[in-house]
């Protein structure tokens, strides 16, 4: 009977390090750092870091909700920059008020994300074609718009939300975790976030509950459109210029997070909270390797080691 | 059929953390033998047969298999010692075909090529030897169940497989396909070769098998010769009571017409069909596999864009044009397939039960009420007596029984008052079945109009009030079910249609 007992709680402590484990990992990954640099366990330092993290995982939040529903989105990056081009150009070529530009670029976001739903749920094309599609079209417009240039030359008001601080914390990590205590409680809280899960269980299930599968799907995709042209905006403020290849490569970022948050690929199980944890390793270990000067080049090759270890890990414990 | 053991299982003992799943559990098998394994879900049989395979590792006793005792670390070991698994879903690959999925990874190569000369001689020389007729060059996902699973048995026999465990083999079969099954089994065992058979289907033991062992709660019952034995000893092994019946006394108390299907339309599915249901009353829809019963039920739930006809809701003309007008209507639907259309099973019971009808239970409008939630659930797993350690266990954690009663919850949360049930009892126990025919009797009682679709005759003729029969996508007819028997229903089934 001891032995039993025994055995059911090494069985809970096991069960709670792996709910927890990217956390853990999380953790020594500082721990390990604030040894080997001096400097990395200061304030400014951290807060740089979840500066520099905020636009990538503002985009793996959509991207979170994407993937529990059993879809992907390749086309963040381009939205991203699209957004923040339309923005841009609004204030310096057209002149509007900064709030109102800022409102018409989020539009085109959200615009762009409801197309690849209607795309993915009414004419049920496969979401990787169709936002790889999007990818493209989406980056060619935003080339189209800015003629291959940079827009830049922001006044205060618009600079505040990327630069700005809030006291000493800098405005777009208010914003990132606005969002992220948003969009958890959605997840959790509301019939829409139960049903992201449900169809990214079972879909054809949920459709025979009586839940309209559709039009949730094209609401996933449109609030990660609208997501993405938040970072943009935020982006395009804080580097003081739109450029017209911003957001390359964020899309697989954004997945990188997301999937080292402990998110299925096959949707139905995961959350933001795993996807902002995903999004500060990346964003730690960058930053660590920085310190330690080592060459961006094998940064490369470390992101992308850490990525596969952790599926793997991941894998395997679930294989017990 | 000698009585040399091929296979002993002695006191098997296997625990997982919190329950006893197999105590001290018994088996043997003969040369040439097949041997019925019978239990209620959750008794132990997929466990014990995981423990033999080299699944799942047992804690106490002993195998031995052609006299020597052995351990199996993996199913691999498993198979090269002679022992097959045909598991209810089979793991064929769709694109490839017969011969192909026959011999995978065990092709005869010319150089750095396959043989296919070879392998379509061997693949066909397999096929014969069991007296089955399919062509070794289809592709897997063009042929039918049937099919497919005599493809599994085959592979298992050309790996030399000496024991074959069958696990419910006939549960997505159509009766003809049943025979050819049975046919194969009797080849088997010319061949020498020993059955495990897995089964719910009781009548199915004493048509095939030689002797059965019984389970219940993970404890060995007992261990009789077909022969020697009646479905009514079986049932009271397995369930450790006598069921008086096998069907309840139903009583009808037909009212107003509540539903009227009226020359309704699905190209390709359904033809012109026709029928009211009254209120109290339980409609059941027989015919044999692809006669289009399931298609029937699927469109007047909504499930189909294109149909013609109308449906009428208490005399008033309903546009369903998807599940969510149907369920609005007061109309639910119970899906054949569980684990395909009905249950979400990595989200818990209690999210599983509340989906349909989340919308009216909200907090401030927004939120999901989870107090309200937990009650509803928790009301139906008692109404239900669903067998669940709590209400946020994950519905793949149930037995299918179990999990059969959570859809059915579902449905019953949206106080419908047309219930479509599917084949309801499919693959469920015989207790669990019961407690569905009572429950189809309180939906009766409470006004409610139900339409039972199932491939069991029995079950059609000693549950409904009136039947329906279809054959190819149409309804050739309604019998009273009060003077009708089988023969009635194979008649119109097969395409006769009444004078």
């Amino acid at each position: 009977m001891n032995n039993l007992s025994s055995n059911i709680n090494k069985k809970n402590i096991l069960e709670i390090l792996n709910k927890f484990k990217t956390g853990i990992g999380l953790l020594a990954l500082i721990i390990i750092l604030s040894f080997l640099s001096p400097y990395f366990l200061t304030i400014p330092n951290l807060l740089n870091v979840v500066r520099q993290v905020s636009i990538i995982a503002i985009v793996s939040f959509g991207m979170t909700m994407v993937i529990l529903t059993g879809g992907i989105d390749l086309s963040v990056g381009s939205m991203l920059a699209f957004s923040g081009a339309i923005s841009a150009g609004m204030i310096i070529n057209s002149g509007l008020n900064v709030f109102l530009a800022i409102l018409i670029g989020l539009a085109a976001g959200t615009a762009l994300g409801l197309f690849n739903g209607i795309a993915v749920a009414k004419a049920k094309l496969p979401a990787f074609i169709v936002t790889l599609a999007m990818m493209t079209i989406a980056r060619g417009f935003t080339l189209i718009y800015t003629n291959g240039r940079p827009i830049s030359g922001f006044e205060k008001t618009f600079r505040f939300f990327g630069a700005g601080y809030l006291g000493r914390i800098p405005v777009p990590v208010v914003i990132m975790f606005l969002l992220l205590f948003v969009i958890y409680i959605l997840l959790k809280k509301t019939p829409l976030g139960r049903y992201i899960y449900a169809i990214g269980g079972n879909e054809k299930a949920t459709k025979l509950s009586g839940i309209n599968t559709d039009k949730i799907k094209i609401a996933v995709y449109a609030l990660n459109g609208f997501l993405a042209a938040v970072s943009g905006i935020i982006l395009t403020s804080r580097l003081n210029s739109a450029q017209p290849m911003a957001g390359e490569g964020y899309e697989l970022d954004a997945i990188a997070a997301v999937v080292l948050g402990g998110t299925s690929l096959s949707g139905g199980s995961g959350g933001v909270i795993g996807t902002i944890v995903g999004a500060l390793i990346i964003a730690v270990l960058n930053n660590g390797l920085n310190l330690l000067n080592v060459s961006s080049f094998y940064q490369l090759v470390a992101k992308g080691a850490v990525i596969l270890l952790a599926v793997f890990l991941d894998r395997k414990s679930q294989q017990q | 059929m000698g009585n040399e053991k091929v296979l002993e299982m002695k006191n098997i003992t296997k625990t997982f953390p919190g329950v006893k799943a197999l105590d001290k559990v018994n088996f043997s098998l003969r040369k040439g033998e097949v041997h019925a394994l019978l239990g209620e879900n959750g008794a132990g049989k997929s466990t014990l047969m995981k423990v033999l395979n080299g699944i799942h590792r047992r804690d106490e006793g002993e195998i031995i298999l052609k006299g020597e005792p052995v351990e199996f670390e993996s199913t691999k070991q498993a198979q090269n010692a002679g022992l097959a698994i045909i598991h209810q879903e089979l793991e064929l690959i769709p694109h490839l075909n017969v011969a192909e999925n026959i011999y995978l990874g065990r092709e005869d190569r010319k150089g750095i090529f396959v043989n296919y000369k070879k392998l379509y001689q061997k693949t066909e020389a397999v096929l014969d030897m069991l007296g089955v007729e399919i062509d070794p060059r289809a592709k897997i996902k063009d042929l039918n169940i049937g099919s497919q699973q005599m493809v599994e048995i085959a592979k298992a026999v050309s790996q030399d497989a000496e024991i074959l465990v069958m696990d419910e083999p006939t549960s997505s079969l159509t009766n003809q396909e049943i025979d050819i099954l049975f046919e194969l089994i009797e080849r088997l065992k010319e061949q020498e070769i020993s059955i495990v058979y897995i089964s719910h289907r009781l009548e199915e033991v004493f048509e095939i098998c030689d002797r059965v062992t019984v389970l219940r709660d993970g404890e060995f019952v007992g261990e009789v010769e077909t022969a020697e034995t009646d479905e009514d000893q079986l049932i009271n092994m397995m369930v450790g009571r006598t069921i008086e019946d096998r069907f309840p006394e139903m009583k009808f108390n037909p009212g107003e017409e509540i539903l009227r299907v009226d020359n309704l339309a699905v190209p390709g599915e359904i033809i012109n069909a026709s029928f009211s249901l009254k209120k109290g009353e339980i409609l059941g829809v027989a015919g044999l596999m692809g006669s289009g019963r399931t298609e029937l039920a699927k469109s007047i739930f909504g499930v189909y864009k294109e149909k013609t006809g109308d449906i009428y809701f208490r005399g008033q003309k309903l546009k369903i044009d998807s599940p969510a007008d149907a369920l609005d209507n007061g109309i639910s639907y119970l899906s054949e397939d569980r684990k395909d259309e009905g249950l979400v099973l990595g989200l818990p019971v209690a999210d599983n039960i509340s989906i349909s009808v989340l919308t009216t239970m909200l907090k401030a409008h927004t939120f999901i009420n989870a107090a309200a939630e937990k009650e509803l659930a928790q009301k139906y797993i008692d109404d239900l007596s669903i067998k669940t350690p709590s209400e946020m266990q994950l519905v793949k954690n149930l037995s299918g029984g179990n999990q059969q009663k959570v859809v059915i919850s579902k449905l019953l949360s949206t106080k419908p008052e047309v219930v479509i049930l599917d084949e309801p009892t499919r693959g469920i126990d015989v207790g669990a079945k019961r407690e569905i025919y009572n429950l189809m009797q309180d939906l009766v009682d409470n006004g409610v109009g139900v339409i039972l679709i199932s491939s069991e005759l029995p079950e059609i003729l000693n549950l409904s009030n009136r039947i329906l029969v279809m054959h190819e996508k149409e309804i050739m007819g309604e019998l009273d079910a009060a003077d009708a028997d089988q023969e009635d229903i194979m008649k119109l089934a097969t395409g006769r249609r009444n004078q």
